[in-house]
Formats: C-alpha cells, sequence, structure tokens
C-alpha cells in the first residue's frame, strides 16, 4: 500500500515538476497573479468581446487590474507557425520555422513603433494530422495569436485550417500546394505558393514547347504534394502529345536502382520528378551514374541548394518550376539569402523563402488594422485577404476570393552547376504568368 | 504487495470514510476553482495546463480512494460529464486533448484485448483502425462517386448513416481482424509480431496506391470533406441553455452569472463549437463501452481461454481450449474497437490521408499498453493517458514556455549568457521526440510492470526474475 | 550460402521470363519479352547489392534476438549511426585534404573499421543502459525502452550534426574508384562500389560465420542463445558473452551503415528506420534467431524488391507501378511465413513459455 501511495505522489509531483509551477498554481490566488500578467495581456479585454468564439463565461476578474497600463503599451501579437520540426520531414519544417522567425525579427518594426510587443511561437506538428489540431486547438485559445504560418503537409494543414477557420484566425501557407487547401473557400485560408494544378500542367507545356522533348516518364514521391503535381503534370503531357512511358511513385529515399533499371531501358527525353529535393539529389546522383542522360524537369520542391549539393554534377541538366526567381532576378531575395545566411549559418531549405512572405504579408495586413487597438482576427483575416500587389521576396501577391494568389509568376529555372554556392546563378528559361483556376 | 506495518502519515490521514470522500471532493472543487479562475490570456502559461492536468488527476484518486461505488460514479460523471466539456467551452484545447486521450485510450484497450489478454503481440494494430477509418471517409465523402456511378446511388451519403455505419465498420474492422488472424494463426510468438507489422504496412501502402487503376481510396491526396454525424440534439441542447439561462437569474454568490453565461453560450452555440463536445461524448461512450466489454470478457470463460494461451499455448490444447477460436476472437475484439475509433476519428478530423496510419502509431499504442501495464484495464487507460498527455500537451507546453522564455532575452545570472543569442539548433520545439524518447526508456528503466499493472504480473515480475525471463 | 542466392536469382529470373513470354502481346509500345530479358542482369546485381545491406542489418537483430529473445528496435540507429560516422571520417579527411591521397581501399577499411567500432561501442553502452536492467522484466519492457532509446538516437544525432556542421543530410563525398563503372554492353553496366559493397559484405559474412561457429567464444555465443542459465553453470560469463553478442552486432550495422552510405550516398538521421524495418522482416524471414537464416532472408528480400520494383510497371502497362513493391514483399512474407511458420531456415522451436 506504502508503495502505491509513494507512486502516486510521485506521478501526480512528476507531472507537477513538469509542468514548472506546481506550487505556485494551488498557493497564488489569481489576484496575484493579474498583475504580473497585467502588461502583455493588457488591450485583451476589448479584443476578447467581439470574437466571435470566445463568448464563454469570462473569469470575471480577469479583466479588471489589467485595462491600467496600457497606455505604455497595446499588448502583445503573436506570430505562430506549424511545421514538422521532428521526424524525417524536419528540416523542412524548419525552413518554414527559420523564415518565419527571420521575417517577425526583420518586419515587425511598424508594429512595434504602434506600441506592440512581438512575438514569435514555433510549434510542431510533426507531421501528422492529429498532433496539428491538437497544436490548433491550444494555439487558438491565445487571443494573440492573430496568424498562422504553416503547415507543410497538405494532409497535416486541411484538419487544423478546420480549426482555425471556427475561430476566424488566418493562416497563410507557404507550402500547401494542395488544391483542396484554397478551394474550400475558407475567408481564413490563404497560400503563397503555386497549386499542383498549375504548376504540373505549366510544367507539362514548358517541357513540350521549350523543351522540345517527345517522350517522358513520369516519376513522384507518392505524397499528396509530389503526386498531385505529377498527375496534372501527366494529363497535360497526354494532352499535348508527348509520349509517357512511365508514371511511377516511391517512397524510396535512398535506394532507387530498381526504378532506374527500366527507365534507362525506355530511354525517356525526359524525367519529370514530382517531390522534393532529398529524394530528387540522389535521384538524379544516381541516375547519371547509371548513365541515363535525359533531362530531369522538377516542380518548386526542387529548389534548393541543397539539391546541388546531394546531386553535385548529376544536378546539371535539370530544370524546375518556381514562384520564386532566382536571387540574381530579385535584389529582395538575395538580401533574404544573405541575412539566412549569416543569422542560421546555412542556405535557405525551400519554403523559407515563402514562409518569409507569408509572414511578411501578415505583419503588414496586421499593421494596416491595428493602427488605434490591437484588431480582431476577423480583422487581421481580411487583411490578409485583401493584400494586393505585396511584393514579397518571391513574388507579388495579390489574394483572390479563396486565397489563392492572383496571377502567380512561374519561373522555369535550369541548373547550370552542381556547385551548391552557384545555385542562385542559375538561369531563368522561361517565365509564365498563369492566374490559378477558379472553382467553379 | 507489501503490506507495511505501520501506517504512514497518509494512510492514518485517509483512514477514515468521511476523510476520503471530503479529500476527493476537495481535490474537485479547488482544481476545478483554479482552471476556471485562471486567466486564459495565459492558455500558454504552464500553470493554466498543470492546473488541468491536476483537475484530471481527480479521476485518478477516484479510482484509487476507497469511496462508494455510487459515489465515485457521480463524482466521476461530474468530472468527465460535465466539468471538462465546461471546461472545454472555456479552451477548446482541454476537449481536443481529453478527446485524443479517450481515443488512444480506446484504442490501446483494444490492442490490450489481443497483447496483454491473449498474449498475441500485435504491431499492425493501426491497419484496423484504418479499415474503420477508410470505411466512413469512402462513403460519408463526396469519393465513392469516383467509382459508383451517381444513378446508382448519390454521395457523400446524408449524415444519418453515420450510426449504421458505425457498426459497420466495426463490423468490418473485426472481420479483417479475422482475415488476419486466421493464415497467420499457425505463426506464433514474435513470427506473429511480423505477420501483423507486414499487414498493417501492407494496407496503409494498399490505401496509399489505390488510386489507380480504379480510385478507391484517392492515394495520397486523402478524402475530404467527410460527413460529421447529425446534430440531432441541438435544439434540446439549446432549449437546455435557455431554461438554465432563465433559472439563474437571481442565484446568489456570482453562481448567476457562472450559470447564466453557461446557459447563454449554450443557446447560441454553432456547430462549430458544439462538434467537439459531441465528438467527446460520443467518444466517452464508446470508451465506457469498451472498459465494461474489457472487463466482462476477462472475466468470462474466453477471458480465461486466452489467459491460458497467453501463458502456456500447448497445455491450453491439452486443457482442450479451442486454439483457433480462443485467438481469433482477441483478433476480433480488439480490431472491432480500433475500427469504432478510426470512424470516430475520420469523422472529427474531416480529411484523412494513409500517413495517419504509419507503423508508428501502432509502435505509439503499444507503448501506450505496456507504459500503463498490459493486461490491466486502469493500467492501460492511465498509459494511454500519460504518453498522449505528454505529447500533445506537456512538451509542447513546456517547449513554448522555453521558447517565450528565449525570445524575452532573459539572461542566465552567473555567466552573463543572454538566450536571446542561444543559436537555432537549440530550439526546444525541436527535441519533443527526443525527450519522449527519453521519458520511454525512464519509465521502463523504473517501473517495468507498468504504471498499474494487473495484480498478477506485478507479483511475477517481482517474485522470481529468473522464471520470468525466459518467460 | 551462395547457393541460395543464385538460386533465388535463378527463380526469380526464370519467373518474370515465363511471365514475359506469356504476356508478351500485352505492351503494345515495345516488346515486353526483349525488355524483360534485356534488364534482368541488371536488377539482379541492383537486387543483390541491396540484399547484401539488409542481410548485415538483419544480423545484429538475429543475433541479439538468438542470446535474448527480443527485438532490438534501436538497432536501426545504431545503422544509421555507422553510416553517418563513416561519412564524418570521409568528410573530415576531406576537409584536410587526405582523401585524395590515401589508396580507396585503404579508405574503405578505414571507414569501416570506424564505423564498426562506432556502432558496435553504441550497441554495448545501448544494452548496458536501457537493456540490461530489464533484462528480468517481460519480453515486451526492452521492446518499448528500445523504441525510446530509437526515437533519442534519431534526435541525437540530429542535434549533434545541426551544431557540429549545421546540416540534415550528409553527403559522402565522391571517390572516383567507387564510381567507375564496368561496362559490359549498352545497357548494362555495374559500378566498381556496388561489386564492392557485394563482396565486402560476402568477406563478413563469411568471418562472421567462421567466427560463430567454428571458434570457441562463438561456441559460447551459441550456448547462451540455447539456454542461458545450463551456459553459466558451463563457466561462460553470460554478460559477457551478451556484450560480446551486441558488439558484433552493432559492429556489423554499423559495416552495413558504410556500405549503404557508399552505396546510395545520401544519409540524414532518419535514414535507418525504412532499412531497419526491412532488414528485420528479412531477419524473421529467413528464422529469427538463426544466422544463415537473417543472411538469406536479406539477400531474398532485397532481390524480390528489386525484381518487384524493376517489373512490375513492365508487366501491367503502369497500372501497379513500383510503388507495389512493399506490398508485393511483404505479401511474400506473410505466404512464406505461413507455409514456414518458423522461417526458411528456423528450425520449429520450442516456444519458450
Amino acid at each position: 500500500m506504502k508503495a502505491k501511495i509513494l507512486f502516486v505522489v510521485l506521478l501526480v509531483a512528476l507531472i507537477a515538476t513538469a509542468c514548472a509551477a506546481p506550487t505556485a498554481a494551488p498557493t497564488a490566488a489569481p489576484p496575484t497573479k493579474a498583475p504580473a500578467a497585467a502588461p502583455t495581456t493588457a488591450p485583451a479585454a476589448p479584443t476578447a468581446a467581439p470574437a466571435a468564439a470566445t463568448k464563454a463565461p469570462e473569469p470575471t476578474k480577469a479583466p479588471a487590474p489589467t485595462t491600467a497600463p496600457a497606455a505604455t503599451s497595446k499588448g502583445t501579437i503573436k506570430i505562430a507557425s506549424q511545421s514538422p520540426l521532428s521526424g524525417d520531414q524536419a528540416s523542412l519544417g524548419e525552413g518554414i520555422k527559420l523564415g518565419t522567425q527571420l521575417a517577425v525579427e526583420q518586419l515587425s518594426k511598424p508594429l512595434v513603433d504602434l506600441g506592440y510587443k512581438v512575438e514569435y511561437v514555433p510549434f510542431d506538428d510533426q507531421a501528422k494530422p492529429d498532433v496539428g489540431v491538437a497544436n490548433a486547438k491550444n494555439l487558438v485559445t491565445d487571443p494573440d495569436i492573430m496568424v498562422v504560418i504553416g503547415h507543410l503537409n497538405s494532409g497535416v494543414a486541411i484538419p487544423s485550417s478546420e480549426v482555425y477557420k471556427d475561430t476566424d484566425l488566418a493562416m497563410v501557407s507557404p507550402a500547401n500546394t494542395n488544391p483542396n487547401v484554397t478551394d474550400r473557400g475558407y475567408a481564413t485560408v490563404n497560400r503563397v505558393c503555386g497549386r499542383d494544378d498549375v504548376q504540373g500542367p505549366s510544367g507539362a507545356e514548358f517541357a513540350a514547347k521549350e523543351l522540345k522533348v517527345k517522350s517522358v516518364y513520369i516519376l513522384h514521391d507518392k505524397t499528396t504534394y509530389g503526386q498531385g503535381v505529377a498527375e496534372f503534370f501527366r494529363d497535360t503531357a497526354k494532352t499535348l502529345g508527348l509520349n509517357i512511358l512511365g508514371f511511377e511513385g516511391t517512397e524510396e529515399k535512398a535506394n532507387f536502382d530498381p526504378i532506374l533499371t527500366p527507365i534507362k531501358a525506355a530511354n525517356p527525353d525526359l524525367i519529370y520528378f514530382g517531390g522534393l529535393y532529398p529524394q530528387a539529389g540522389p535521384l538524379i546522383k544516381q541516375a547519371r551514374a547509371k548513365g541515363i542522360n535525359s533531362i530531369l524537369l522538377g516542380p518548386d520542391g526542387l529548389d534548393s541548394s541543397d539539391f546541388a549539393k546531394l546531386a553535385g554534377d548529376a544536378a546539371v541538366n535539370t530544370y524546375y518550376t518556381s514562384v520564386a526567381a532566382p536571387a540574381a532576378a530579385f535584389p529582395d531575395a538575395a538580401q533574404f539569402i544573405k541575412d539566412f545566411k549569416a543569422k542560421f549559418n546555412k542556405d535557405p531549405q525551400p519554403f523559407a523563402a515563402h514562409a518569409y512572405d507569408s509572414a511578411a504579408i501578415a505583419l503588414k495586413a496586421i499593421a494596416a488594422v491595428a493602427k488605434d487597438a490591437k484588431p480582431t482576427r476577423k480583422a487581421v483575416s481580411a487583411a490578409i485577404r485583401a493584400t494586393k500587389d505585396f511584393k514579397g521576396i518571391t513574388g507579388v501577391y495579390t489574394f483572390n476570393k479563396n486565397g489563392d494568389p492572383t496571377i502567380a509568376k512561374y519561373f522555369f529555372i535550369k541548373v547550370t552547376s552542381g556547385d551548391p554556392a552557384k545555385w542562385d546563378a542559375n538561369p531563368i528559361a522561361k517565365t509564365l504568368e498563369i492566374a490559378p483556376p477558379e472553382k467553379k | 504487495m507489501s503490506k507495511s506495518t505501520t501506517p504512514s502519515l497518509w494512510q492514518r490521514l485517509m483512514a477514515t470514510q468521511n476523510a476520503r470522500i471530503t479529500f476527493i471532493l476537495a481535490w474537485v472543487v479547488i482544481t476545478s476553482y483554479l482552471v476556471v479562475a485562471t486567466p486564459r490570456q495565459l492558455a500558454f502559461g504552464l500553470a493554466t495546463q498543470a492546473v488541468f492536468i491536476l483537475f484530471a488527476g481527480s479521476v485518478l484518486w477516484l479510482y484509487y480512494l476507497q469511496i462508494p461505488n455510487a459515489l465515485k460514479v457521480v463524482i466521476g460523471f461530474l468530472v468527465l460529464g460535465v466539468l471538462i466539456p465546461v471546461f472545454g467551452g472555456l479552451n477548446q484545447y482541454y476537449l481536443e486533448v481529453a478527446t485524443q486521450v479517450c481515443i488512444f485510450s480506446a484504442l490501446a484497450l483494444g490492442l490490450n484485448i489481443v497483447v496483454g489478454f491473449a498474449g498475441l503481440l500485435d504491431l499492425g494494430y493501426v491497419a484496423f483502425y484504418l479499415v474503420g477509418a477508410y470505411t466512413w471517409a469512402i462513403f460519408g465523402s463526396p469519393q465513392a462517386q469516383k467509382f459508383i456511378p451517381p444513378e446508382l446511388l448519390k454521395f457523400p451519403l446524408a449524415q444519418e448513416f453515420f450510426f449504421p455505419f458505425f457498426f459497420l465498420a466495426t463490423f468490418l474492422a473485426a472481420l479483417t481482424g479475422i482475415m488476419l488472424g486466421l493464415p497467420v494463426l499457425r505463426v506464433r510468438g514474435d513470427y506473429l509480431a511480423v505477420v501483423t507489422l507486414g499487414f498493417g504496412e501492407l494496407l496503409r501502402v494498399v490505401a496509399n496506391n489505390l488510386d489507380k487503376p480504379v480510385n478507391i481510396t484517392n492515394g495520397p491526396q486523402g478524402i475530404t470533406p467527410i460527413q460529421r454525424p447529425p446534430l440531432f440534439f441541438r435544439s434540446w441542447f439549446e432549449g437546455f441553455g435557455t431554461a438554465l439561462h432563465g433559472a439563474s437569474t437571481g442565484l446568489p454568490l456570482g453562481l448567476d452569472k457562472v450559470f447564466g453565461g453557461i446557459g447563454s453560450w449554450m443557446e447560441n452555440a454553432n456547430p462549430a463549437q458544439l462538434y467537439p463536445i459531441y465528438f467527446y461524448f460520443l467518444v466517452l461512450l464508446v470508451i465506457a463501452i469498451v472498459i465494461f466489454v474489457s472487463r466482462r470478457v476477462s472475466d468470462s470463460r474466453i477471458g480465461r481461454a486466452w489467459e491460458a494461451v497467453r501463458e502456456d499455448e500447448d497445455a491450453a490444447v491439452a486443457m482442450g481450449i479451442p486454439i483457433v477460436t480462443t485467438k481469433l476472437a482477441a483478433f476480433a475484439t480488439g480490431a472491432s474497437f480500433a475500427g469504432a475509433m478510426g470512424m470516430l476519428f475520420a469523422a472529427k478530423q474531416v480529411f484523412i490521408n494513409p500517413e495517419s496510419f504509419t507503423f508508428l502509431e501502432s509502435i505509439g499504442v503499444l507503448a501506450m499498453v505496456i507504459v500503463g501495464g498490459m493486461g490491466s484495464i486502469p493500467g492501460v487507460v492511465l498509459g494511454a493517458t500519460a504518453l498522449t498527455v505528454l505529447n500533445l500537451q506537456i512538451l509542447p507546453n513546456i517547449s513554448l514556455a522555453l521558447n517565450s522564455i528565449r525570445q524575452a532575452g532573459y539572461v542566465i545570472p552567473v555567466i552573463n549568457y543572454n538566450l536571446a543569442q542561444l543559436p537555432s539548433q537549440f530550439e526546444p520545439a525541436k527535441y519533443q521526440r527526443m525527450v519522449f524518447g527519453l521519458v520511454l526508456i525512464v519509465m521502463m528503466l523504473v517501473r517495468p510492470e507498468g504504471l498499474l499493472p494487473a495484480k498478477r504480473r506485478r507479483v511475477e515480475i517481482h517474485q522470481d526474475k529468473e522464471v520470468e525471463a525466459i518467460v | 550460402m551462395l547457393l541460395y542466392v543464385a538460386g533465388t536469382v535463378f527463380i526469380l529470373s526464370a519467373l518474370v521470363l515465363i511471365l514475359g513470354f506469356i504476356f508478351r502481346d500485352i505492351r503494345t509500345d515495345f516488346n515486353l519479352l526483349e525488355r524483360v530479358w534485356l534488364i534482368l542482369p541488371q536488377v539482379a546485381v541492383d537486387g543483390i547489392s541491396a540484399g547484401f545491406v539488409y542481410a548485415m542489418i538483419a544480423l545484429g537483430y538475429t543475433m541479439v534476438y538468438g542470446v535474448l529473445e527480443f527485438i532490438n528496435f534501436a538497432h536501426s540507429e545504431i545503422f544509421m549511426v555507422g553510416a553517418f560516422i563513416g561519412a564524418e571520417v570521409l568528410l573530415i579527411m576531406n576537409s584536410a585534404g587526405v582523401l585524395g591521397a590515401v589508396h580507396p581501399l585503404i579508405l574503405l577499411l578505414l571507414i569501416l573499421l570506424f564505423g564498426m567500432l562506432g556502432s558496435g561501442g553504441l550497441a554495448v553502452t545501448v544494452e548496458r543502459i536501457a537493456y540490461r536492467p530489464l533484462r528480468g522484466a517481460p519480453r515486451l519492457v526492452p521492446l518499448i525502452s528500445a523504441i525510446g532509446v530509437s526515437l533519442f538516437l534519431q534526435d541525437a544525432v540530429r542535434f549533434f550534426e545541426g551544431i557540429w556542421r549545421n546540416e540534415f543530410y550528409l553527403t559522402y563525398p565522391t571517390i572516383k574508384f567507387f564510381e567507375q563503372r564496368i561496362i559490359l554492353s549498352s545497357t548494362i553496366d555495374f559500378s566498381v562500389k556496388s561489386i564492392i559493397v557485394i563482396l565486402g559484405a560476402i568477406l563478413m559474412l563469411v568471418i562472421l560465420n567462421y567466427f560463430v561457429n567454428a571458434t570457441k567464444i562463438g561456441t559460447a555465443i551459441r550456448a547462451v542463445a540455447q539456454d542461458r542459465a545450463t551456459a553459466s553453470l558451463m563457466g561462460i560469463d553470460v554478460n559477457q558473452i551478451i556484450v560480446l553478442t551486441f558488439f558484433i552486432g552493432g559492429a556489423m550495422g554499423g559495416a552495413a551503415g558504410v556500405l549503404f552510405g557508399l552505396q546510395y550516398n545520401t544519409i540524414n538521421p532518419f535514414t535507418g528506420f525504412i532499412p531497419g524495418l526491412k532488414a528485420f522482416t528479412a531477419a524473421v524471414l529467413g528464422g529469427i534467431g538463426n544466422i544463415s537464416g537473417a543472411m538469406l532472408g536479406g539477400i531474398v528480400l532485397g532481390i524480390m524488391e528489386a525484381y518487384g520494383a524493376s517489373y512490375l510497371s513492365i508487366f501491367t502497362s503502369g497500372a501497379f507501378g513500383a510503388e507495389y513493391k512493399d506490398i508485393l514483399a511483404f505479401s511474400i512474407l506473410i505466404i512464406i511465413l505461413i507455409f514456414r511458420p518458423a522461417g526458411l531456415l528456423g528450425q520449429v522451436v520450442r516456444e519458450k513459455a
């Protein structure tokens, strides 16, 4: 019995100590706590009222002591991000996190000048829908959070955005290219990346008209993103009369031999790879080693100097679609890369620049509606949706009624060197401007 | 269990029933007050989370303390059925965590039947979860239209079909369990583990690829939007809210504000607010059924048969236990729970794709069973709760707190190091899984028999380590 | 052993050729039979080299299982750490500028040595910290602690590499000698490194086989595997043997990691998971606890996967592609276990309790 009770006490103590302030909770009554929180939570009272979801009974004591010091500070505005920070997609998710972080650090000055404290809160969605939704529920309860930048996976973004929608919390996605993300027509969901159903077909047109290839072998990575792009590519390629020699998906990350052997025998003019650079790099390296000389074409998932690092000289003769112009063409982007390197000591991962732009759009929109008092989430969502001709580092953005960028510029970029340092010098092969398909 | 001769202070304090009842009531009341009183603006403050966990801990006390059963039921209902939903209205994160705890508890209880009761190591349990989820996802969304012509049937099916499909999903999952069980029964021990692992992966890969030649699962794109069950109780709920609102006027002690607030919230609740509560109750209902079935079954003839098979298969055969039916029953029962939960999961998430059903999920559920204590129903529930709360609530919130300390530019006094300069490699949000792994190791080292082991097993472990080593 | 490899290759090749003959009219765009024949040698070599890597990882699972009867889930991370050590040694030499000066074969020996020592040492450490205290507990308990170790090691390596190089992916530096290709015809050519992987793996497997079956320590290992209590009565230090087993298993995993990195170039802290899972499957396929069985299982699985991935889409006109190779592998696994419940080479032994 003794051991049992000891254990229970231990367990409770463990939970309590794990949560840092165990003794503070029972002893410190709310009144003593409220003043400590006062400076940060000051204007929360006015915002709580109009927000639709926060109608539940308010603890009556909270607003009283908090209204006083509002003169010096208007409170805190938090920018959250959700992306996988652990697990095998951590490196991509971290790109989103670091890009957002950099934007918050560099671009929050207008808000700070207005008297706000700007904070950044990163969440790890572990690339799992259940974790993403739980995090979403967690972050919507913090009224300081005005916008979410994320996610990496459409599979996590779709269920999580259902939660954001219910509380009018705006989400700007740097990476979710699945049409379903915006096709639901939610007022809160926006993205700054291209859609699969634009990138795929434009890739096919580029292949047929510019590269003038006759036959193509299509591979994808069996993810929402990769397979989506690849299927749209295939459909358009078919109508353009390209000879499709194969269409295959693979979850393999290291050993591409068994897939490459039939490709070598089929000898296509072009290999289209719907997926991301961590797979594409080793894939093309192994393909070139096997003596496959086909051109490689891919979506914006290939856009990273790490692609050159992984593939080495095999990266040459690769083309990729990108909504982000290479840094040489966009001076702001060059600055971003420089700052990113200076701060984090590495090249930006893909989606880092998009995350930066997402956060920049959000910060600008918040600043526009936060002149007098802390805005409501609804106002922020509306302001973000109203974004017009925002000149970011990856392009110029105007959102349509679904939250897609109205006219996205698509660059086709040719990789000319296997040296990661020269990634930014890759020339533009072609530029296309395409509006997203409107949902019927 | 060791009987200590001299009662400790704690035992003397809790000697009388009244003391125990007072203690549990006080615990519930004080923690509830703290939950309500902790300002929601501090939702990220660890205190808020700690307070809620302490509050939820009252269920554990309820299990431990010896008080009349009727009172246990009443307090249990008060905590689980009333207070948690109300707190969920205050902060829906609580409700989400509670719901996921229930989902994983039910999964763990299902797996407990297979692993804990019958001793069949199943590493592909998530396969049945997948079957349940996809059963409703395909037909409760426009997806089915892609292979069934609209002249035949229109999809998505109406919300009302949710309930018949609930039984169908349960049944299909059980059937899958039997289908897996039939051929692999010849296989024993760890071979079985690998066959089930293979089967779990197999179903996931099939779901991931069955978008061609015929598009049934929509492959990695996943299925959305999935119908939710009808809110049949909405008008009743609103009516109750109005009544509560009316009745609360004039109550003393600020109770009018509390009840009036709840009442007006209930009056005006929209589906977005109602569904989390609805799902919470649905899941709670299923878990009640699961616990009931688990308890009944474990004491029944088949439960004894499972135990016999687990301890010594050959001896069990010699005693005339029908091995095939016994094992199949374990597979089918365990699988049906997973099927039911899978369907609820699909409806709750509105979107599913195969990524939710990886091998790691199976391992996660297995970890809950073992951390809690194999074969022990309360243990498994506690294990599922502990790991889910750890993963969804404690670790994220600790890393958020650390993050905000870092951003505030806290300076470590002695070495005069400003935390804001900490490089991004040390970002606490990145290492939740590492901590999770460490916790698993430490828990196993400290308490190999699980948090709340089944009595028999506990005795086994502590009695004779050498004998157990061969088991 | 070689007989089994040859046999598997022969059977599968014959199978695809027969299928190719039967379905020769199914494809209109090219001659199916000719295509099947043309890529056959390449597929076989790919399969064998992948299979040997699996075989070496599978050994770690099987040796630990043979002695302790528990599935060491952290083995996939021990393999990954081996791959990282190999990469680090090469990268450090590269930045010191001595990479080109050393003969490639000496380089190979060097990284194998480091990888094996590092991984073996890690395996022993893990055993000491996370498994030994649990030796008396039910079998599933160390399994969970192994999963904990696995999660911990993944992030620990990520953390270390993040600070050390600020990288997530590591690439093995290109060594010209290994990248050379032996060209047999316009469609068939192998790289030197895949031959080296195969030869290196065979060599190590032979040495291990000799060690376990023909030396005194090997006899002790087998004795402990068979009956721990009796073995200790015979004067064998059981703890020492278990540590040795973990070391050998870990070293094999480390060697496999190095060869894997050399063959496929890119690694990351989560690289170990999938090969680990496959190798574990392979160990069971061959009969877990049986050393020759693990080798056989690994090779058979590797070859089967290669054939499946290469031929499925050719035969089905793309309706079923390489993505079904896992389904194929697992289905075959299930079928084999139904007919041979103890794996290919396992005897139907006493179920321990």
